[in-house]
Formats: structure tokens, C-alpha cells, sequence
């Protein structure tokens, strides 16, 4: 799997158009050529391609990816010291802990919100409730983030002025105590998490809504009403229950989007994650990044859908026991 | 056809797609202006009779600029998910068919490809490559295809084992003829179904890439590109960032009614309602 991933990285890596030292230098003017010929060794390009990708692989399996095209030529994963014990912080060091927070929150938000709508439009099905969470659901589904972005800027940060509208701290941050530290990293958030929430929240109220018009139709549920236990603990302990089961393996699955999708929210925002990192590299043609994040992302969902996997075992004893797949 | 009134769903997504068609087709015939067209004297004028939807930063006219969009926005959806859809029908038709080591090797690259960022992967192609309208529609459709090749490969395993099937077998079909008389017929439903879906994802990630600037290059009008005008114009010409922003929202809201609408109206449960 991990082996596959590598190769299709390594693969776009090859469409690049000539030999990648003359196209960076084409994007750098100030690459010496004694920096070129230092890429070349390290991509080892004389060589032929399955030992460039041998070598490459031998390479980030240490887990080195290898340093940043651009002037400041800072390592792609991970600090390194120099001789005079200067830390140098890692690009995807800084960044990922930013994306995950603000995908984190996402999934939080996404879960409470939704689960409380999808159940609710289930249990009113086909009144003017369900009507208007479908109708949001597909509006949520169609919308596109990035104007939603631009629009929610624009009456929040340049009409009201309620929120900042960019970056991740204010002028000041460092000057501020420790809670209005966290209090001004919060608001510079609201939008982006918002952003960023928006079509998962539109994907899984459908998804509680199908999955609970789907349980209540169980017997065990008719069996639980005949008993007379009262409408509410069947909704919610007994319905609810299994029908939020498959959202661990859903939330496995939406990790690459998840991810992908920090591109535009980032951008816009102007917050320094994974999104923004990965989008200046691609301006910049900045291949260590462009690879190192494209790895350590797909990294990433492998170690999300079996994070999900064992979710799914722990939540659900049957499959735990072996007794269905 | 008399089966769409019936279903709200699918008619709306099926006049609302209908209509953009219209639109983009006709785009020559109804614009009033050149979209290309450079008129210093009229920059950022709001919208008003001559100009119905404003002028943009270079004073072009910003509603023949979202005709000729539309063309862009139909054009890449279609191709890029006739590239996906073909590749998932080759694939999942060999993968359902012949299975052993083939089905393995192939659902492999599936999972290899749904681990991998789609979003990122598609910039990272597009950064090696000059971002043009037409290598964004191969490398949309490049890919998103995977989820076609899991449903025609799930269909094909649960018709395989059919009476028809096995009776072609018996009288010595060739697997070209069983799969494609038999097999493919019968499994289109999901496709269609997924196909329409995946349209309108394939308009959203074509606006998204334009409007980073990495998608369709100015001057040629797209709905994303105008948009990166917005954002520039923020604070003094909403229209420029409403206007392409309602047309991306109502064209992706068409294609989801209508997939949706299909599902329902293909489903042989309701056939018989």
C-alpha cells in the first residue's frame, strides 16, 4: 500500500517536463550552479529511473524528505541542527498541527450538528422539519466553500468587522495573556472550521437521516414500542445507536477529502497549514514539499482508516467477536 | 420520460441543467457584449440596464463573461467524467469478470488511489504540467474514478452468478460478448446514477482550481476565474464575486437533484409505484 502510494508519487514526480534541475532553475534564477548539480545528486538523476526511485525510497523510509527548493531551503518534515546546535523547524512540522486542529474541530462540529439534525429529520419524516433539513443538505452540498469564504469575509470582517479575516493570530499575540491568547486563536478560526465543515455537515445529516429511517424500521425497534418503553428512549438509545455505527468508518473515508479540501479554506484565509504550504509549493514548483506532503497525507489516511477500523471493532461487539464482517 | 413529472427532485435538476445548457450553448447568440472585450471607461461599473450584472476591473462585460463560463464549466464536467466513467467501466468490468489476481491488483490501485488526497494529487499533476482546460479535464478525470470501478465491479459480481448469465456461458459466448451484451447492460443504473453525481463534484473542483489560479488562464471566462476578480474587488463590487458564485451554486444544486432524482426513479423498488 505504502509501496503503491510512493510509486505514484514518485510517477507524477517524473511528468515534470525535463529535467526538474532546469525547471526549478527556470522558477529560481538564483540557483547557482552548484545547487543544481547538488539536486541532481541528490535526486541522483544520472541514474536510471527504477534506481532514482530505490534511492528515493531508501530516502523518505529514514523518513528524510529531503529540504525546501526555495531560498530558505528549510527540511520538509522534520528540524534538524546544524553544526552550531541552530534548530531549523521542519515545513510539515509547523503546518500539520494547524490542519489537524482545524479538521478536528471540523469533525467535532460536524458530529454534534449533524447527528442532531439527521435524527430529527427522521423522526419528522416528510414534514416541513425533514423538507428544510433536505433542502439545506443539498444547498450544503452544492455550495462552494471558497465563496461561502468570500462572502462570509466580507459581511463578517469588512461590512461588521465582528472577526478578523486573516491569518491566524493578531498584531500583538505575543503581548496578550495566556487566555486571550487561545481567545484570539479561536476567533481567527470561527471561519475557517466553518468553512471547512460545511459539505461533510450537508454529507452526514443525510447519512444519520438514511441510516435512522432505515433502523426504525427494524423490528427490534416495533419490539421495543409494543414493549411501551417511551418514544424517546427508542429514538435515541435504541434507533440512534445503530444508525451512528458506519460514521466511524465514514470519518476514515473522509480524511483525504478533509485534507484536500484545506487547500482552498487556507488560502483564502491566509492560515500557514498543510493546505497553504502544499498550494505556495505548487506556485513555486517547490518538488521536496510537493512530494514530502502528498507521502505524509496519504500517510495519514492510512493511519485515519485504521484508526476507523479499530473504532468500528471497538464500538460494535459483534464485529469484534467475529460474528459479522 | 412521463416518469420525471412524477418525481420533483429530477425535474427540477433536469430544467435547471437544461436551462445553463441553453444558456452555454446559445452564449454567442445572447451575449451583448464580447466577454473579452476591454472597455476602459466603464471598470467596475454596477450593474444597470446596459450592464446587468456590472462590468469587472478591466471593464468587460461580467454577464457575457458568465455565458461563455458556463460553456467552460459544462464542457469540463462532461469530459472529465466521460474520462472517469469509461476508466471505471473498463476496469471494474475486468475486475468483476475475470477476478483472481486481476480483481486483487486492480481494487489495489483503488484503495492506493482513495488514500491519497485527490485534491492535492490533482494539484500536484497540474503543477507539473501547465495548468490548460484540457489537462484539468484528464486529471479530473484521472482521478475520480475509482468509485465507478467498485459499483460496476460489485454489480457484475452479483449478476455473475445468474441464470442468463450462465446460460450465454453454456452456449459458448465469448467474455467480450457476455460482458458487453450482457453484463454492462444491467449494471448501468449505479453508473448513470454516480455519473451525474460526479458532474457536478467535477464543476466544484473546476472552480475551486480556477479560482486559486491554477485551473482555466485568463483571458478565457470561467466561473472560478471571475471569482479571483471578486475576491481582488471585495470591498467594492459584490457583484463580481455574487453573480459566478450563485451559478456554480445552482449548476452543482442541478446535477445533485437530478442524480438524486434518478436514483430514485432507476430504483426497481419504485418502479411499479
Amino acid at each position: 500500500m505504502l509501496i503503491g502510494i510512493s510509486l505514484i508519487s514518485f510517477f507524477i514526480m517524473q511528468l515534470a517536463p525535463g529535467d526538474i534541475t532546469s525547471n526549478e532553475a527556470a522558477f529560481n534564477p538564483k540557483a547557482s550552479e552548484e545547487s543544481r548539480q547538488k539536486l541532481r545528486e541528490l535526486y541522483n538523476l544520472d541514474k536510471p529511473v527504477i534506481v532514482q526511485y530505490g534511492l528515493w525510497l531508501k530516502r523518505i523510509s529514514q523518513l528524510d524528505f529531503g529540504n525546501s527548493f526555495s531560498s530558505h531551503q528549510r527540511p520538509v518534515l522534520w528540524q534538524t541542527k546544524d553544526k552550531n546546535g541552530n534548530i531549523t523547524k521542519g515545513l510539515i512540522q509547523e503546518a500539520l498541527p494547524i490542519t489537524l486542529l482545524i479538521n478536528l474541530l471540523g469533525i467535532f462540529i460536524i458530529f454534534s450538528i449533524s447527528i442532531v439534525l439527521g435524527t430529527l429529520a427522521s423522526v419528522r419524516q416528510n414534514t416541513w422539519v425533514d423538507r428544510s433539513i433536505t433542502l439545506f443538505v443539498f444547498v450544503g452540498f452544492a455550495i462552494p466553500g471558497f465563496w461561502l469564504a468570500l462572502l462570509l469575509m466580507y459581511w463578517t470582517g469588512v461590512v461588521n468587522q465582528w472577526l478578523p479575516i486573516s491569518g491566524l493570530h493578531s498584531p500583538g499575540y505575543l503581548g496578550l495573556s495566556e487566555f486571550d491568547q487561545i481567545l484570539d486563536l479561536l476567533k481567527h478560526l470561527i471561519l475557517p472550521v466553518l468553512i471547512s465543515c460545511l459539505s461533510g455537515l450537508a454529507g452526514i445529516s443525510l447519512y444519520v437521516r438514511n441510516g435512522m429511517l432505515e433502523v426504525l424500521n427494524q423490528d427490534f425497534i416495533t419490539t421495543a414500542r409494543a414493549k411501551g418503553i417511551n418514544e424517546k428512549k427508542v429514538v435515541f438509545v435504541h434507533a440512534l445507536k445503530n444508525a451512528i455505527l458506519p460514521l466511524i468508518t465514514i470519518v476514515g473515508l473522509s480524511i483525504p477529502g478533509l485534507i484536500g479540501g484545506s487547500v482552498i479554506a487556507e488560502s483564502i484565509f491566509a492560515i500557514p497549514g498543510m493546505g497553504k504550504l502544499f498550494y505556495d509549493a505548487v506556485l513555486m514548483r517547490d518538488f521536496p514539499v510537493i512530494m514530502g506532503i502528498l507521502t505524509i497525507g496519504s500517510f495519514l489516511t492510512l493511519i485515519g482508516n485504521l484508526l476507523a477500523d479499530l473504532g468500528y471493532a471497538w464500538a460494535d461487539p459483534r464485529v469484534r467477536k467475529g460474528l459479522v464482517r | 420520460m412521463m416518469i420525471f413529472f412524477r418525481n420533483p427532485l429530477a425535474l427540477s435538476g433536469l430544467i435547471i441543467i437544461i436551462t445553463i445548457l441553453f444558456l452555454a450553448i446559445f452564449a454567442p447568440l445572447i451575449a451583448p457584449y464580447d466577454p473579452n472585450y476591454i472597455d476602459i471607461d466603464s471598470i467596475l461599473v454596477a450593474p444597470n440596464t446596459n450592464h446587468i450584472m456590472g462590468t469587472d476591473g478591466l471593464g468587460r462585460d461580467v454577464f457575457s463573461r458568465m455565458l461563455f463560463g458556463a460553456q467552460i464549466s459544462l464542457l469540463v464536467g462532461f469530459v472529465a467524467v466521460g474520462i472517469a466513467t469509461l476508466i471505471g467501466i473498463i476496469l471494474g468490468s475486468v475486475a468483476g469478470f475475470y477476478r483472481g489476481w486481476v480483481d486483487s491488483l486492480i481494487m489495489r490501485l483503488v484503495d492506493i488511489m482513495l488514500s491519497i488526497p485527490t485534491f492535492f494529487l490533482i494539484l500536484a499533476v497540474i503543477a507539473f504540467l501547465t495548468p490548460s482546460i484540457w489537462n484539468i479535464m484528464i486529471v479530473i478525470g484521472l482521478t475520480s474514478w475509482m468509485g465507478v470501478t467498485r459499483l460496476v465491479r460489485a454489480e457484475f459480481f452479483s449478476l455473475r452468478q445468474r441464470e442468463f448469465v450462465l446460460a450465454a456461458e453454456t452456449m459458448g459466448a465469448s467474455d467480450f460478448k457476455i460482458i458487453f451484451s450482457h453484463l454492462l447492460p444491467n449494471s448501468l443504473t449505479p453508473v448513470i446514477v454516480s455519473s451525474v453525481l460526479g458532474i457536478a463534484s467535477a464543476v466544484l473542483v473546476e472552480s475551486g482550481l480556477s479560482f486559486l489560479g491554477l485551473g482555466v488562464q485568463a483571458p478565457t471566462a470561467s466561473w472560478g476565474n471571475i471569482l479571483t476578480d471578486g475576491k481582488e474587488y471585495i470591498q467594492f463590487a459584490w457583484w463580481l464575486s455574487l453573480f459566478p458564485g450563485l451559478a456554480i451554486l445552482f449548476t452543482v444544486l442541478g446535477y445533485n437533484l437530478l442524480g438524486e432524482g434518478l436514483r430514485d426513479i432507476l430504483d426497481p423498488k419504485n418502479i411499479n409505484k
